[in-house]
C-alpha cells in the first residue's frame, strides 16, 4: 500500500540528505518527494510518498522521528485529505490542433503557459488521477517533454499538520 | 568577551567537564589546539586517530561519561570513522571534533578535504557543520545533550580553520531547545500494567537482557526482578556485566556462542523479557524459529527498536531503569509465587551442558581467561578486548559481576578496538587493573597504542591469546569451507621483543604452568605489559550457533 507522509523539518542545510540517506540506507522505496519551506521560515514540509506494508511505514515512520531535525511525522493516508500535483507537458502543436488541444485543456481547467510555433506548454494541477488522464488525452498529439512535481498533500477540514496541532 | 572559535571550543568543553580528550593534531584543527594548550584539560595523544576513537569510546563506555575524541580534516577525520560507526553500533556517547578546511574552500576538493559531516551521516546520532562561530557554543551544549540522552550515540562536530579562528563575543547559549527531540523516560502505565499480567501469568519465564540495562544503570533493578519472579537471565554480549555472571540466576550469553542452558531456556520460554535489546541476529539465530512459544515483552528506549526484528506482545517505551522500577511496583500487586519446575529444568540443562573444554596438554586459551579471572575477581579490574574468538571466551569463562567492567564491540565487531579502549578505560579509571585481552590478528590493528599507554604511563595489561590464525575465521572456515584456511594463517612478529620496543614489558607464556606467574608478574608491575600466550593452533568456540540455525541447534 502507498502511504503518504507529512513530514515537518527543521530548515537547516542538509536535512533533506538526512532524510533521503535514511530512506535509501534502510531499504525503504520512495515514490515521490516534494519540500518546501512553510509559513514559518524556520520549518520545511517534506511530502513522502512511501510503499510498503504497515511493518514497513511503521518502521519508516520511526526511523524518520529519530532524525534530530525531523520535528514531526504524520501519515496523512488514513484520514481524508486532498493531495496535488504539477505537471508541465510541453505537447506538439501545429497551428490547425491548437483550438483542438486548448479545449482539451478547458475541460481539465488546466492552462496554457506558452505558445511556440510548433508546441504548447500546458500546466496542470490535481490528483494522480487527474494527471494520469490528461497524459493519456494529450498524448495523441505528441508529448514532447514532460516534468512533474513530487505529491503535496493536506489534511481536510480544521484538522491540520502542524507543530502543535494534531 | 571576544574569543575565538576555538577558545568558544575549549571553554564549552570545560564547562561541560571534559576532564580529557583523546586525539591527534592537524593543520585544520590547529587554532583548537592552540587553545586547548592553556586548558584545564587533559589531552592524550594516541598514535593513529583510529585509536583516539576507540579511547573515547572506552572511556565513555567504562566511566558513563561522554568521551571525546579530535582530529584534524581529511584523513584524520576518516581515521575516526570506524570508531564513530563502532560507538554508533554499540550506543555510545562519543563526541568526535573535525577540523575542516575554511568555509571558502570547502566542496572544492582542497588539501585535506573530506565531507566528513556527509561520511558520518548514517553512523552518528547526529552531526554539525559550524558555519558560524556564533552557533559554536549552542553546538556543542546541543552536542553533549543528544549524545548523552535518550539512546546515546556519538556526534561529530566539524569545525573549519577559519570558524575556529573567528572572534566572537561569547554568549552562554542556556539552555538546549531541540523540538524534533524529546527521548522517552517513563514508560506508560498501561503497558507496565498489561507486562505486569503477563509476568503474573507466565510459568517459564527468562529475562534477555541487552546494553540498555548498562547504559540506563538498570542493573539493580533488573537484579530485583530476576530475584522477584525468580526468572533466569541470560545477557547479550553488550549486557555482560548488566547482571551478575555469578548469580544463580543468571545463564551467562544467549545466542550464537551463547551457554547451550541459555539457549534452551529461551527457545523453552513462554515468556520472554526482553530489556534494553535489539533481536540482534547473533542473539535469535533462525528468527522465525526464536523462542517459538513466548509471549514477548520488549522494554526499550528507542520507539524504532520495538517490532524492527521480531513482534511482541507488549511493548515499553522509556528509559529501563524506569520502567523496571515501574515493573516492579506493579508487580507488589500480584502475589507471585514462582514454581520450581522451571528452576529445577534449568539447573538439569546447567548440570549437563556445562561451558567446557578439553584439557589435552596444549595450553588452552580458555584456561588463561580463567586464570585471569581467578586472579582479578576480588579486585576493582576491567577488562577489554578485541572481537573474534578471544572475545567470546572472555565472554563465557570470565563472570562480570558489575556493569561497565566488560568492554567489547558488539555491533559492529571491530578488531583493533581493544587496546586503544584499554588506555582509554585506563585513563578513566586510574585507579583499576585494566586487562586488554587480545589475539594475534586484532592486536596488530592498532598496535602502535602500546606507545600510547608508555607515553602516559597507563600501566595496562595486554593478554594476546596467540594461536597463529585468525581464529574465529578459521573456525568457520574449519566448520563450514572444508578447513580450506584461505589466507587466515598469519605470520607475526616477535610479540615481546615489539612490547619491548615499545618500552612496555614483554612476556612470553607457551605452558600452563607458566600462566599464574606470569599473570600475577604482570598484575603487579605498575607498567604496560604484553603476554604473548602461545595458546593451541585450532581451539574452536563452542558451543556454536551455524548461521540461519535456530539457536538450539548447536555445535559443540
Amino acid at each position: 500500500m502507498r502511504h503518504t507522509l507529512a513530514v515537518l523539518v527543521e530548515n537547516n542545510p542538509g536535512v533533506l540528505a538526512r532524510v533521503a540517506g535514511l530512506i535509501r540506507r534502510r531499504g525503504f522505496n520512495i515514490d515521490s518527494l516534494a519540500v518546501g519551506p512553510t509559513n514559518d521560515p524556520t520549518i520545511s514540509r517534506m511530502t513522502i510518498v512511501v510503499e510498503g506494508d504497515d511493518v514497513v511505514l511503521e518502521q519508516v515512520t520511526k526511523q524518520l522521528r529519530k532524525l534530530i531535525e525531523v520535528i514531526k511525522v504524520s501519515d496523512l493516508t488514513t484520514e481524508e485529505h486532498v493531495d496535488r500535483e504539477l505537471v508541465l507537458i510541453k505537447v506538439k502543436a501545429d497551428p490547425a490542433q491548437r483550438s483542438q488541444i486548448i479545449q482539451l485543456v478547458d475541460v481539465f481547467r488546466a492552462h496554457i503557459v506558452d505558445v511556440g510555433r510548433e508546441t504548447l506548454i500546458v500546466e496542470a494541477t490535481g490528483d494522480e488521477e487527474k494527471i494520469r488522464a490528461i497524459e493519456e488525452i494529450l498524448r495523441p498529439f505528441g508529448i514532447k517533454e514532460f516534468v512533474r512535481t513530487g505529491k503535496v498533500a493536506m489534511l481536510r477540514g480544521s484538522k491540520t499538520t502542524s507543530v502543535d496541532g494534531e | 568577551m571576544e574569543l575565538k572559535g576555538g577558545e568558544i571550543l575549549v571553554k564549552c568543553l570545560e564547562e561541560l567537564d571534559v576532564e580529557v580528550i583523546f586525539g591527534y593534531p592537524g593543520g585544520a584543527i590547529l587554532p583548537v589546539y592552540d587553545a586547548l594548550y592553556d586548558a584545564d584539560i587533559r589531552h592524550i595523544l594516541t598514535r593513529h586517530e583510529q585509536g583516539a576513537a576507540h579511547a573515547a569510546d572506552g572511556y565513555a563506555r567504562a566511566t558513563g561519561r561522554p568521551g571525546v575524541c579530535m582530529a584534524t580534516s581529511g584523513p584524520g577525520a576518516t581515521n575516526l570513522v570506524t570508531g564513530i560507526a563502532n560507538a554508533y553500533m554499540d550506543s555510545v556517547p562519543v563526541i568526535a571534533i573535525t577540523g575542516q578546511v575554511p568555509r571558502t574552500m570547502i566542496g572544492r576538493d582542497s588539501f585535506q578535504e573530506a565531507d566528513i559531516t556527509g561520511i558520518t551521516l548514517p553512523i552518528t546520532k547526529h552531526n554539525y557543520l559550524v558555519r558560524d562561530v556564533n552557533d559554536l557554543a549552542r553546538i556543542v551544549r546541543e552536542a553533549f545533550h543528544i549524545a548523552t540522552t535518550g539512546r546515546p550515540g556519538p556526534v561529530l562536530i566539524d569545525l573549519p580553520r577559519d570558524v575556529a579562528a573567528s572572534k566572537t563575543e561569547y554568549r552562554d547559549p542556556g539552555p538546549v531547545k531541540l523540538r524534533g527531540y524529546r527521548p522517552p523516560v517513563e514508560g506508560n502505565p498501561e503497558d507496565v500494567a498489561r507486562a505486569a499480567r503477563l509476568i503474573a501469568e507466565a510459568q517459564r519465564p527468562v529475562i534477555y537482557a541487552g546494553g540498555g540495562v548498562v547504559n540506563s544503570g538498570a542493573h539493580e533493578e533488573l537484579r530485583a526482578l530476576a530475584e522477584k519472579i525468580m526468572a533466569p537471565v541470560a545477557t547479550t554480549l553488550m549486557g555482560i556485566g548488566g547482571f551478575p555472571g555469578d548469580h544463580p540466576l543468571s545463564l551467562g550469553m544467549l545466542g550464537m556462542h551463547g551457554a547451550k542452558y541459555a539457549n534452551y531456556a529461551v527457545m523453552d520460554s513462554d515468556l520472554l523479557i526482553a530489556v534494553g535489546v535489539r533481536f540482534d541476529d547473533r542473539v535469535t539465530g533462525k528468527l522465525d524459529a526464536f523462542a517459538p512459544e513466548a509471549r514477548v515483552i520488549h522494554i526499550d528506549i528507542d520507539p524504532a527498536e520495538i517490532g524492527k526484528n521480531v513482534r511482541v506482545n507488549v511493548a515499553i517505551v522509556g528509559d529501563v531503569k524506569h520502567v523496571l522500577r515501574q515493573l516492579l511496583r506493579c508487580l507488589d500487586e500480584y502475589l507471585i509465587r514462582p514454581g520450581t519446575a522451571w528452576q529445577e529444568k534449568i539447573a538439569a540443562w546447567k548440570k549437563e551442558y556445562p561451558l567446557t573444554y578439553s584439557r589435552d596438554g596444549q595450553l588452552k586459551p580458555q584456561a588463561v581467561i580463567q586464570e585471569i579471572y581467578r586472579q582479578t575477581r576480588d579486585r576493582p579490574t576491567r577488562v577489554a578486548t578485541d572481537v573474534g574468538q578471544h572475545q567470546m571466551w572472555t565472554a563465557q569463562y570470565y563472570l562480570f559481576s558489575r556493569p561497565r567492567s566488560f568492554i567489547s564491540s558488539g555491533g559492529l565487531g571491530t578488531m583493533g578496538f581493544g587496546l586503544p579502549a584499554a588506555i582509554g578505560v585506563q585513563v578513566g579509571c586510574p585507579d583499576e587493573l585494566v586487562v586488554s585481552i587480545s589475539g594475534d590478528g586484532s592486536i596488530q590493528m592498532n598496535i602502535q597504542e602500546l606507545c600510547t599507554a608508555v607515553n602516559y604511563e597507563l600501566p595496562v595489561k595486554v593478554a594476546i591469546m596467540n594461536n597463529g590464525f585468525l581464529g574465529m575465521v578459521r573456525q568457520w572456515q574449519e566448520l563450514f569451507y572444508n578447513r580450506r584456511y584461505a589466507y587466515t594463517e598469519l605470520i607475526n612478529p616477535d610479540f615481546v621483543k615489539l612490547a619491548e620496543a615499545y618500552g612496555a614489558e614483554g612476556l612470553r607464556v607457551t605452558r600452563e604452568v607458566e600462566v599464574a606467574p606470569a599473570l600475577e608478574q604482570a598484575f603487579r608491575s605498575s607498567k604496560p605489559v604484553l603476554i604473548d600466550f602461545v595458546v593451541a593452533r585450532e581451539e574452536n568456540v563452542f558451543p556454536m550457533v551455524p548461521p540461519g540455525e535456530p539457536i538450539d541447534k548447536m555445535l559443540g
